[in-house]
């Protein structure tokens, strides 16, 4: 069993130097944007404001300044972030480029595709999205088939995606596709990473797939005979299994992990009040008392991720506890505040809030690994299998 | 930081070895039949480990509560039958007021119920007080101010908990304290609760990962269908889960210990980070006590098995001083009387220390 531990920490006075400044970016840009939007946390998109927080150097915080990086620390990208998402803002369009793909571009890309693609993610201009999902490969991503074919100048790619979210608005998409045949006595080989151009390569569709709350977030992606060139490849043929599983670990235990359904709880502490009564009280504290703990755990971890450590198991556990705090999150404010929300233009931003999360979270618990899988992890850390 | 500093790592090792000797399971029953197990006691105090919040000049370590958390944790990981963390606390409580510490076992009354100080004289009720028949001591706040009474000055009535820990009932009539200091000290609450809150959550927090090891271990052994009931899906997805909940629980009491250290002359923030600790240790503890026991089956059920002596102090603990909804509403009642729009700079400001 590994000893699991998290140390509390604090923010650094540099870190929290930034507070205010990000702060007052909110307040200028976010002036008026209602609480039915915010509560989009990091699926709300507006490449407007992606814009000005690459101006500002909030994308790519942490990255090196001659790719149009910070070189900033994980604590004060840590922020930025939670400050970003405590608020509501629409941090959606570069959200997956600077969480995922870019550290993924820096860690195993090439010198000449790190020029090439890293300076406009800092900007803010260049959106990327993952393709990993496939009809019959969910939980079991090591079962995709979507194949590339090596061609003389370069590869050819058949196959289809699912469940990719922001695909019809990303300039990129970072793929996971099978490169040799499946081997029954090694899954995770023969697999291998492509970046594609969205925009330019032929015989990609998208077809977008409206989810249960009406929105446009995720999409399938066929690729027929798409040509990409060579140096598509990302890291190593064969090596894509080990290059996702770094990747997957970079979205654990950030502040998304629990701040998610934070403008609920916002809202729902406007409707009750100050007369509230002890049980609406108490119902509220509890909730409060979460966010409190788990913002004090995930910045531990950012803490440590800082130092150089790799605290899987605990970044695993911030998901699994993050993941249900928000996911509950609607359930609790039903307990509290008893109503059947209204929606449409006239209702209140509670009810309009409260329906939206009502749906929107039933994707928490799926979304970077479900549930299921996480607590197999966890289960895997105590030695239980 | 703590838990990683050099006293933190001393401390944790001696609270863990000696409690861990000491404390076996016939210590556990023969303390629950009323046998105080003097040989414990006596080894914890000569390792200084149960004063180590009192200033060096009044007869303490010194240390703070960061390095103290672990043997608070490792007096709930490790079951002791003893007042270590009402000793620790009442120990803090005396340093602050300028009182000198007296040796043995102190109890830790808190003030706020119907006691009230007249002419420096203590009278009135105080009910479940815990190890009262134990303690050579009581040391009482009440409204800024600490009193040393000793246990002759009261009367009795003992009762237990339901994991046969002793409590009493505490009647004073105008008794007279050995010593009245001033603890300097403001905030919401009576502060021998806030501490007795924040011990809880520690041992709490050490109780329930010793429930899951115990619960990770028997799934290892105990075979079923032809295998380990660990490979059971099931079985790894519950205690997965419970595992995660203690560990929030951990995290949470070690920051409210963070935040003890950072109080100054206002009790104020760090209740906050009390109240939270008490909340998620009283929560998690529900979860934990279910995993722990279903994964034990019936086994886990009988008093000769040891999970129990774990699993109903995590039960009673999560009811003493202050239980969920007490300390949920203290919290609840201070954001809504902020509002929203504080609630997370308020959060931001109070975590930054």
């Amino acid at each position: 069993m590994e000893d699991i531990r998290f140390t509390p920490g604090l923010l650094p006075p540099e870190a929290e130097a930034l507070r205010a400044e990000v702060r007052d970016f909110i307040a200028s840009h976010l002036k008026g944007y209602p609480g039915v939007k915010r509560a989009k946390s990091w699926s709300g998109a507006d490449p407007e404001f992606s814009k000005a927080m690459g101006a500002r150097g909030w994308i790519g915080m942490t990255w090196p300044k001659e790719y149009g990086g910070g070189g900033r620390s994980f604590l004060e990208r840590y922020v930025v972030l939670e400050e970003m998402l405590a608020a509501g803002a629409p941090v959606s369009a570069h959200w997956v480029a600077d969480r995922q793909s870019g550290p993924l571009l820096l860690k195993f890309g090439t010198e000449e595709q790190r020029r090439k693609y890293i300076p406009a993610i800092t900007r803010g201009e260049s959106y990327f999205c993952i393709g990993m999902s496939e009809p019959n490969s969910g939980s079991d991503l090591a079962s995709i088939r979507t194949r590339a074919e090596k061609t003389a100048d370069g590869w050819r790619i058949n196959g289809q995606k699912i469940w990719t979210s922001k695909a019809h608005t990303a300039h990129h998409m970072i793929a996971l596709v099978r490169t040799r045949p499946q081997d029954p006595k090694d899954r995770h080989a023969g697999l291998s990473q492509f970046l594609i151009d969205m925009k330019e390569t032929k015989g990609v569709t998208i077809r977008p797939i409206r989810n249960m709350a009406g929105e446009q977030m995720f999409n399938e992606v066929f690729f027929e005979d798409a040509e990409v060139p060579a140096d598509a490849l990302v890291g190593t043929e064969g090596g894509g299994w080990g290059q996702v599983t770094t990747e997957l670990a970079f979205e654990r235990s950030g502040p998304e992990r629990y701040l998610s359904s934070y403008q609920l709880l916002f809202e729902l502490v406007r409707e009750i009040g100050a007369d509230a009564g002890p049980a609406e009280a108490a119902g509220i504290g509890r909730l409060a008392a979460h966010l409190s703990t788990l913002r004090q755990m995930s910045i531990s971890i950012a803490t440590m991720l800082e130092r150089g450590e790799t605290p899987n198991l605990a970044a695993a556990i911030v998901k699994e506890l993050g993941v249900a705090y928000e996911q509950d999150m609607p359930g609790k404010a039903h307990d509290i505040a008893g109503i059947s929300p209204r929606t449409g233009a006239d209702a209140g931003g509670f009810d309009q809030v409260m329906a939206y999360m009502t749906m929107a979270a039933r994707s928490f618990s799926l979304r970077g690994g479900t549930r299921e899988i996480m607590r197999g992890i966890i289960a895997r850390g105590l030695g239980l299998r | 930081m703590t838990g990683t500093s050099e006293m933190a790592n001393i401390l944790a090792e001696a609270a863990g070895r000696l409690l861990e000797d000491h404390v076996t399971r016939d210590v556990l029953s023969a303390a629950e039949d009323g046998t105080w197990p003097q040989d414990l006691w006596q080894e914890l105090e000569q390792n200084g480990l149960t004063q180590p919040l009192a200033p060096e000049d009044r007869g303490g370590m010194g240390a703070t509560f960061a390095d103290a958390f672990v043997i608070a944790f490792a007096a709930g990981r490790r079951r002791a039958p003893v007042p270590l963390v009402e000793t620790m606390a009442a120990g803090w409580l005396l340093g602050r007021a300028g009182i000198d510490v007296p040796p043995g076992p102190l109890a830790l009354i808190d003030g706020g119920g119907d006691l009230a100080l007249k002419d420096g004289a203590l009278s009135g009720v105080a009910k479940s007080v815990p190890w009262a028949a134990q303690a050579g001591h009581l040391v009482v706040e009440i409204d800024g101010t600490v009193l040393l009474v000793p246990a002759d000055a009261v009367t009795l009535t003992p009762d237990s908990n339901m994991a046969g820990e002793p409590r009493g009932t505490v009647t004073l009539e105008a008794a007279k304290p050995a010593a009245t200091g001033s603890l300097g000290l403001t905030g919401n609450l009576p502060v021998a609760r806030t501490l007795g809150a924040l011990m809880r959550a520690a041992q709490m927090a050490g109780a329930m990962e010793g429930a899951v090891t115990l619960a990770v271990q028997h799934a290892g052994d105990r075979e079923q269908f032809g295998r380990p009931i660990a490979k059971f899906q099931a079985i790894q997805q519950m205690l997965a889960r419970a595992a995660a909940r203690a560990a929030q629980a951990r995290s949470a009491a070690e920051t409210a210990f963070l935040a003890l250290d950072r109080v100054g002359d206002d009790l104020t923030d760090a209740e906050w980070d009390v109240a939270a600790a008490k909340v998620v240790a009283g929560e998690a503890a529900e979860i934990v006590y279910d995993a722990a026991h279903q994964t034990h089956g019936a086994i886990g059920f009988t008093y000769e098995h040891e999970l129990h002596f774990t699993t109903r102090r995590l039960w009673a603990w999560r009811g003493e001083f202050g239980a969920e909804t007490y300390w949920a509403q203290e919290i609840g009642q201070r954001v809504l009387a902020r509002g929203a729009d504080t609630l997370w700079p308020d959060l931001t400001a109070r975590q930054k220390g």
